[in-house]
C-alpha cells in the first residue's frame, strides 16, 4: 500500500516533468534572443534528466539513472560550448582572457 | 534458532506496528519531497514562459530548477533506500547542484557582454562601453 502511493506521488512527479518540458519547449520555440533558447534547452535539460530517474524508479530498472548522470553532464558541456561558439565563432579560442590583448572585446 | 519468524502484519497485543509505521513514514516523506519539487519545477517552467525579460526568465529558471531538481532527488533517495541506485541518485543530485547555476551563470553573463540589457521600466540601461567612465552621480 505504502509502496504504491509512492509509486503513485512519482507519477504525478513525471507527468509534472513532462508538461513542464512541454512549456520549455515552448519558449525556445517563440524565444526573442538567441539566449532565451540557450536557457530553455539548459533547463530543458534539466527536466530530462529529473524525468529520466522518477521514470525509471517507476518502472524499478535502474538503468535509467545511469543515462540520467550522463545526460546531466552532456547538457552541461553543451550549453558551454554553444555559448562559447556563439561569442567567438570558433570552438579553439582558450576561455581564459589572454594578457597581453587589451581591450578590443570581441563578439 | 528456535526463535520462531514474527509477524509484523499482525503484531502482539499492545506492540505497534513498527515496519508498517515506517514505510508509510517513508513513503510520506518521499512523496511530499517530490511533490514540492514538483511544484518548484513547474513554477520555474511557468515562469520560463511567462516572464517578460530574459533576465527575469533566467531568475525564474536557475533558481527553481536548482532547489526543484535537489528536492525531486532527495525524494527518490529517500525512496530508493539505502542501495547502489541512491548513490547513482545522489552523484546526479551533486552535478545538477555544481554545473545547474554554473550554466545559468554562463548564459546570463555571455547575453550581458553581448550587450542585451533589461526592461527597466522608466529607466535606461546604459551601454556596457559607458559603464566606468559616467558620470557616477
Amino acid at each position: 500500500m505504502a509502496n504504491l502511493v509512492m509509486i503513485y506521488i512519482s507519477l504525478i512527479g513525471a507527468i509534472g516533468m513532462l508538461i513542464g518540458m512541454g512549456l520549455l519547449l515552448g519558449r525556445s520555440i517563440v524565444g526573442p534572443s538567441f539566449y532565451d533558447r540557450a536557457l530553455a534547452v539548459n533547463s530543458f535539460g534539466t527536466k530530462a534528466v529529473l524525468f529520466l530517474c522518477l521514470f525509471s524508479l517507476i518502472i524499478g530498472r535502474s538503468d535509467g539513472v545511469d543515462i540520467a548522470i550522463l545526460y546531466a553532464l552532456m547538457n552541461f558541456i553543451a550549453t558551454i560550448a554553444i555559448l562559447k561558439f556563439f561569442r567567438y565563432r570558433a570552438l579553439d579560442v582558450p576561455l581564459a582572457q589572454r594578457p597581453e590583448k587589451s581591450g578590443g572585446r570581441r563578439g | 534458532m528456535a526463535e520462531p519468524v514474527i509477524d509484523t502484519a499482525v503484531p502482539a497485543s499492545g506492540a505497534l506496528p513498527w515496519i508498517e509505521i515506517l514505510e508509510w513514514g517513508q513513503a510520506l516523506l518521499s512523496g511530499g519531497l517530490i511533490l514540492t519539487g514538483t511544484f518548484f519545477v513547474l513554477a520555474g517552467a511557468i515562469g520560463v514562459l511567462r516572464m517578460p525579460d530574459f533576465f527575469t526568465r533566467i531568475h525564474a529558471a536557475g533558481m527553481t530548477d536548482t532547489m526543484g531538481a535537489e528536492f525531486i532527488l532527495l525524494g527518490l533517495v529517500v525512496q530508493a533506500g539505502f542501495t547502489q541506485l541512491s548513490l547513482k541518485l545522489l552523484l546526479v543530485a551533486f552535478f545538477l547542484f555544481v554545473t545547474s547555476p554554473t550554466a545559468t551563470h554562463a548564459i546570463a553573463h555571455a547575453a550581458h557582454l553581448s550587450g542585451l540589457k533589461p526592461r527597466l521600466g522608466r529607466y535606461q540601461a546604459p551601454d556596457l562601453e559607458d559603464i566606468g567612465k559616467g558620470d557616477r552621480s
